[in-house]
């Protein structure tokens, strides 16, 4: 963090410079506005609504703000077990989503499929998505969710914004 | 007994292979070809008037002659009482009399038990799958004989083909 730092201004030596790498500006504002995408699959949903309601509030980490629609969203919360017929339908909301894009597998559904090793449930949301952070719980508490997030925004801090790297390069030639 | 299980067995001389009651759950279990004919019955008769269907479900018996059975639960509205009506149906001949002209709550529930145990409904309105997508090639995923972890269906993407990422 010793990239940011303070200036004085001339006359009175206010404190109102701020100097700082433009990535850290762009990644601070990336983190403090992820849209989430409303995504409940199951009981894990409740957990997800009662992590953006008064008693957790997950609005202060500048998450709250759920979009019906993945077209508005920056982070999708896959929320619940994922039935392999619903498993298009997911790809297909994610490939709608802007870039940058996010996703956390909330609960063990999500992540690999839980106890339901059964001939319709996808045993992690990861073989189709890419997944930023896995949230473990069944269902995860909201606090579980929340510290999810907060991996999630010290991920996104850790991003290089300008400079393209080798695998992004790849992927940007596949599409 | 059972007072509608007294009432079924007076009026069916034939056709009822089994009345049995157990801690207040009656249950007549009758021959495929006089299911329509039973159903009728409780349905329209004015002391059963069983006017709400509450479930169709079916069970595998795989060591059985005839392998499967098919479950019917009844309740009157108005009388309060409530019944279930089985048959069985074997494996070379998978077929049996759909309910849905009796009620039309059946055709839901029939189309559920076609798709997970592949028993057909004969004059079913609309016989498709219904849970597992209309291209589904497995087979029925909840006959005993049927692989747990399916047969590969859950582990390929096909989608993921078209769009790469």
């Amino acid at each position: 963090m010793g990239l940011i730092q303070l200036g004085r201004h001339e006359k009175d030596g206010a404190p109102d410079v701020i100097t700082g790498s433009l990535e850290k500006a762009v990644n601070w504002a990336r983190k403090g506005s992820l849209w989430p995408m409303t995504f409940g699959l199951a009981c894990c949903a409740i957990e997800m609504i009662a992590a953006v309601s008064s008693r957790y509030d997950m609005d202060r980490f500048g998450a709250g703000v759920f979009r019906g629609s993945p077209r508005q969203s920056d982070l999708m919360i896959v929320a619940g077990t994922v039935c392999r017929r619903m498993a298009p339908v997911i790809r297909k909301i994610y490939d709608q989503m802007p870039e940058p894009k996010y996703v956390i597998a909330m609960g063990s559904c999500a992540t690999s499929g839980n106890i339901y090793d059964s001939y319709s449930v996808v045993q992690g949301v990861d073989r189709f998505v890419p997944v930023d952070i896995y949230v473990p719980g069944c269902p995860p508490t909201p606090e579980a969710l929340l510290d999810g997030i907060l991996k999630l925004q010290e991920r996104i801090m850790q991003k290089r914004v300008f400079v393209t790297q080798p695998d992004q390069v790849k992927a940007s030639l596949k599409v | 007994m059972h007072p509608l299980l007294q009432r079924i067995q007076q009026t069916f001389s034939v056709g009822v292979t089994g009345l049995a009651e157990w801690r207040g759950d009656a249950a007549v279990t009758v021959l495929r070809n006089m299911l329509h004919e039973v159903a009728q019955f409780l349905r329209n008769d004015p002391g059963m008037d069983f006017d709400y269907i509450v479930h169709v479900s079916s069970v595998d018996w795989p060591d059985d002659e005839e392998r499967f059975e098919v479950v019917w639960e009844f309740y009157s509205i108005r009388k309060r009482h409530r019944i279930r009506l089985k048959t069985r149906v074997p494996e070379s001949d998978c077929v049996v009399d759909s309910l849905t002209d009796l009620w039309k709550g059946a055709d839901f529930m029939e189309r559920e038990v076609f798709d997970m145990m592949g028993i057909r409904f004969r004059n079913h309105p609309d016989l498709r799958r219904i849970l597992m997508p209309d291209d589904y090639t497995e087979g029925y995923p909840l006959r005993k004989d049927f692989p747990l972890r399916g047969k590969g269906w859950r582990d390929t993407f096909d989608f993921l083909d078209e769009v790469p990422r």
